[in-house]
Order: structure tokens, then sequence, then C-alpha cells
């Protein structure tokens, strides 16, 4: 006998866990079970590993900013004085 | 002074630098300055949202790491070292910083019926979100989600995913246990991806 497939609300809110790999193969199990039933969720799984993607790219990307000399100044003065 | 090739600076070069430092060289402090100054304020910029408070975090790092030489014992790199050093500079401006208000991450989060069904069920995002992030529109608009999170949140996605330190690291610098690291985190991922929603939606095209 199958148990029930969690809801929605069970599956975004031990979502991370899911995506970490931090599961137990019995609620991994759960989670593909739903997922395999359920578009949306696996719409949203997607969408929020993007997401963080997205905010690692940025990081990863950002150009090198140049280095203002008045910075340079400010730090040997700063070290002078402390 | 002798041009160098571009590219990295090789490791025994770094080594000269620091040990030139130790013994007081004022012109490789301001070598070392230039040198690693670019990495820190990219950091400072990521994380304080303000050039005034992203120079001074970039200043007081640099007085940390400098204080701080004599115990570098190169174990870990200089630059991921330097990093850490940058990012609890940014830490103790965030905590000095005249607050905003935290606002409720709730309406952020997505809402489901009493039966467990999603109120609003996610579409899938076009292919080329990521791509998209070339466009300095859409990197915009990925800083400008990100700084709309409430501050402890903001500050912990930022960590975790921008700045990529462990969770671990994370919850020490942030005096918190590491389960409301990952709670906080996932709640922050959560409303940035309600944020980011409408801007890479599939049906949005």
């Amino acid at each position: 006998m199958s148990r029930p497939l969690m809801s929605c609300r069970e599956f975004s809110e031990f979502l991370d866990r899911y995506v970490e790999g931090e599961l137990g193969d019995v609620e991994r199990l759960e989670f593909e079970r739903h997922l395999a039933a359920c578009p949306a969720c696996v719409a949203y799984l997607e969408s929020y590993r993007r997401t963080t993607r997205l905010a690692r790219a940025l990081g990863a990307s950002d150009a090198l900013p140049g280095v203002p000399d008045e910075l340079v100044a400010a730090v040997l003065a700063s070290r002078r004085n402390a | 002074m002798a041009s160098r090739a571009s590219g990295p600076a090789p490791e025994q070069d770094e080594a000269l630098l620091l040990d030139r430092m130790r013994s007081g060289d004022e012109a490789a402090f301001a070598e070392f300055v230039r040198r690693h100054g670019g990495r820190l304020l990219a950091v400072a910029r990521r994380m304080l949202r303000s050039e005034e408070d992203a120079n001074d975090a970039v200043q007081d790092a640099f007085l940390s790491a400098f204080r701080a030489l004599p115990e570098f014992a190169g174990d870990s790199r200089l630059s991921t070292w330097l990093h850490r050093i940058a990012v609890n500079a940014c830490l103790m401006k965030l905590r000095t910083r005249r607050r905003k208000p935290e606002g409720p991450i709730d309406e952020l989060l997505p809402t489901f019926h009493e039966d467990g069904h999603a109120t609003n069920p996610a579409v899938a995002w076009r292919e080329d979100a990521e791509a998209m992030l070339g466009r300095e529109r859409t990197r915009s608009l990925v800083r400008e989600a990100i700084d709309r999170l409430p501050e402890g949140h903001r500050t912990i996605l930022v960590l975790r995913d921008v700045e990529e330190l462990d969770t671990e690291e994370t919850a020490k610098l942030l005096g918190l246990s590491t389960s409301a690291v990952k709670t906080r985190l996932h709640r922050a991922r959560q409303a940035l991806r309600t944020l980011l929603d409408p801007h890479f939606r599939e049906d949005d095209r």
C-alpha cells in the first residue's frame, strides 16, 4: 500500500534539504514521487536552483573595480596613524 | 621598476611582498593594496551597496590584515584569507549602520491552499535566464531583487550564495546556529525566487 503523496507545502518547506542532498533515502523517494506527479513543483525546484545559480554568477562575474589612488592613500595614512 | 607580464602574480612574488611588508617597507604596503584592493572593493560593494561604506570597510579590512600579517602562516591562500577579512569588515559595518526596519519575509514566500496545493503554481523559467546575466540590465535586476530582501535574510544569502562561504563559516560570523542559517537561507532563496519570477518566467516572453 503506498502512502499518500506529500503536499506541495511540505515539498516547498523541505526543498533545501533535497537540493543539498541532506535527505535520507526514504524521504528522498517521497520527494521524487511528488515531483513525478507535480509539474508545478518541478518548475518550482528548477527556478529555485536557478535563483541560487544567478546569485552565484553575480559574485563570480563582477568586473574587478580599479583601486582609486585615494583609497590607497587613505589605507596607508590610517596604517601610519594606527 | 621592471614591468611584469600580465596575469596573477606568482606565489614567490607574493611571499616576497609579504616579507617586505613584515619588515615595514611602505612601498610594499602600497603595492599590496593596489594588488588586492579591487577584489576587496568588489566584495564590499556587493555587501554594503554604498560607495562610502564600501571604502570604509576596505580600509578597515586592510588594517586588520596588516595587524594579522605576522600570524598569516600561508596555510590558506592569501586571497581566501583576505576575502574573509573583508567579509568580516563589511559585517561590522552593517552592524553599526543605521538599520532599516526588518520587513517581513512572509509576503515573499510561496502560499498554499488549505489542502497543501500552491495558490500560484510555479511556471518554468525561460532557458536563457543565466545567459541574460551578461547584460548589465539583468545584473542590476538581480542585485536590486537581493537588496529588497529583509536585511537579515539578505546578509545570509549574500554570504552563502554570492560570496560562497559555507554554512559553518556563515554561522560563526553571524553568531547563529547552522540550522538557523539553513532555515533563513532557504527562506531568502524562496523570497528571491519570488522577486525574480516575473522577469524570468517562460510565459512572459
